[in-house]
């Protein structure tokens, strides 16, 4: 939020700066700012803090019954710990979605960078379309996928009925395959929108300088373009790993036993397995992971930007 | 814009984004090309155009009422989400906060936390203070998912807005819900819109913390995920599908444009 203080710079209206009637003016100010905040943040706050506070208490407790033992205890965690299946799960959700984010952004890296300078009329026109699909409905372009890559779907029986193949290809549907290619193609515009904008940013007269100075065109973008529009692969890798790391339709439409993440289970814990504390236990577990890795990646890519310059 | 030796075409490049854009596309594309195919299975060779499919939804009450919840729940977040937005955008604009950047960070959240996770922690916290899951629940849900992206479509409006404006409103004695309503309400109405099609759209469409906090009553999405189970009801649901994709596009087509109106110069 650069543009902010900019912006608030601009907007500061302090006619009476230095007198005593201006100080508390200045804090009425800023008082009426919290004010008109207030309700949103009284939503947001009632919408995220108090049901997360709730879901850390929740994770400490354990089942009993249809109900809940309140005891504080630490059970749900260290079963986490210790069975096997959930390390798996949870190591198997971050290599799909590893996989799925290093896909998205590489296929969508060269279409930002034309965007970005290649395309001199209509680019909101683009803009627009690259990212329109990602508004409509989440569920139904992971159904889409569904319908293309079924048993008997778009290409298994366009390709049987072109005389390709005997039989359906079976390893389309319910596999690991396909939910990265769901994932990848579901969260494109997550991607195209942080690299464009870091590439838009970068001045034309540098690549000019470059040029000038004897780089080839590979050359100018491994020592240019590439360093400069980190923030925006780094902000579209985040943009992409951590709420595909928690998704649960795509896995349970087209997962399979094998495709399934720990989102599925996360649901089960709150559906038919019905044990709501080890279900918060999971969500915590989720979340600090993703937070351990997000800061390891964070850590490597600043050292790595060091190295460079 | 300069960059004399980027004017060249580059041809591969050219290539490449039009492949991407068939394959963007493609998958969505499907759904209404098989809406209209007069057979049971999703399969090639297609069997020949029918409305049937269509035909169908329209006499289904389920169908009806599912949508007539979705326009319910999706009316009251996008009123109540650009309201909260336009509040909000006005105050990170115009006023000197501390911690501003931080309340904005806030804001943002959701963008960046998995669904389930709200999802589930807002279902614990529904429990725990005895609400029983109903399209309220459903509204606050979305409400939280759709507040992000209310401030993200209305902060660029607010932070191209000139403050001279209204100070010249208020010199020629205007007071101060006159001049928001003359001045300050008017330069930020295509975002307002643009907001409110895009919050609708997001709930219209929304999944995942609707299946979560739905009740008895399901919205669209919770409708068609219900259906998915059973093969003989696929056709309906590519039907019903297509219907919300084509409305869906639509809208945020018109958003897009509008919100952008007088700001194109800026991209």
């Amino acid at each position: 939020m650069a543009e902010t203080s900019l912006s608030q710079a601009k907007a500061d209206p302090t006619p009476y700066k230095g007198s005593r009637l201006g100080g508390l003016l200045h804090r009425n100010e800023t008082l009426r700012g919290y004010l008109l905040m207030s309700p949103t943040m009284v939503i947001m706050t009632v919408g995220i803090l108090v049901p997360f506070i709730i879901l850390l208490v929740m994770s400490f407790w354990t089942r009993e019954g249809f109900g809940f033992d309140t005891t504080l205890t630490t059970t749900n965690y260290q079963r986490v710990w210790t069975e096997p299946i959930f390390g798996a799960l949870l190591s198997r959700s971050f290599w799909i979605s590893g996989v799925a984010t290093v896909a998205t952004v590489l296929l969508c890296y060269p279409m930002a960078y034309y965007v970005a300078f290649h395309v001199h009329r209509n680019k909101m026109m683009w803009i627009i379309l690259m990212t329109l699909p990602f508004w409509t409905s989440y569920l139904l372009r992971v159904f889409a996928w569904k319908v293309i890559l079924g048993y008997e779907g778009v290409i298994n029986s366009g390709l049987m009925s072109l005389g390709l193949i005997e039989a359906p290809l079976e390893f389309l549907l319910y596999s690991q395959t396909a939910v990265i290619i769901t994932l990848a193609h579901a969260w494109a515009a997550f991607a195209i929108l942080p690299l464009y904008v870091s590439l838009e940013k970068i001045d034309k007269s540098l690549l000019e300088a470059a040029t000038d100075l004897g780089d080839g065109p590979v050359t100018r973008f491994l020592r240019i373009t590439l360093p400069l529009s980190m923030p925006g692969v780094i902000a579209a890798s985040f943009l992409i790993f951590i709420p595909t790391t928690g998704d649960y339709i795509t896995p349970a439409l087209l997962g399979g036993p094998d495709g399934a993440m720990i989102g599925n289970f996360i649901q089960l814990q709150f559906g038919a397995v019905n044990n709501w504390p080890m279900g918060a236990t999971l969500s915590i577990v989720l979340m600090l992971w993703i937070s351990a890795i997000a800061l390891v990646f964070l850590f490597v890519t600043r050292k790595a930007q060091e190295k460079i310059a | 814009m300069s960059g004399t030796y980027i004017k060249r075409p580059n041809r591969p490049l050219q290539i490449y984004a039009v492949i991407f854009l068939i394959v963007l596309y493609t998958p969505v594309l499907f759904i209404p090309m098989f809406s209209f195919n007069d057979s049971l299975y999703v399969r090639f060779p297609l069997q020949g155009f029918t409305l049937q499919w269509y035909g169908e939804l329209w006499t289904r009450e389920p169908v009806w009422n599912a949508l007539w919840n979705s326009i319910k729940v999706g009316v009251v977040v996008s009123l109540i989400s650009t309201l909260l937005g336009v509040v909000a955008a006005r105050a990170i604009t115009r006023y000197r906060m501390p911690g501003k950047s931080a309340l904005v960070t806030f804001i943002m959240m959701p963008l960046v936390i998995p669904g389930i996770i709200f999802g589930v922690a807002l279902l614990v916290l529904m429990s725990r203070m005895g609400v029983p899951l109903s399209l309220y629940t459903v509204t606050v849900g979305h409400l939280i998912v759709c507040l992000p992206f209310a401030v993200a479509t209305l902060l660029p409006r607010f932070e191209g807005f000139d403050p001279s404006m209204e100070e010249a409103s208020a010199d020629l004695g205007e007071n101060g819900w006159w001049t928001f309503w003359r001045v300050t309400f008017p330069m930020v109405f295509p975002g307002v819109i643009a907001s409110m099609l895009l919050t609708f759209t997001i709930s219209f469409d929304e999944f995942i913390m609707a299946f979560f906090l739905t009740g008895t009553d399901p919205t669209l999405p919770m409708y068609i995920w219900g259906q998915l189970r059973f093969p003989q009801e696929f056709p309906s649901v590519l039907a019903l599908s297509s219907l919300i994709l084509f409305v869906s596009f639509a809208l945020v087509f018109v958003a897009q444009r509008i919100g952008r109106v007088g700001l194109e110069d800026e991209l």
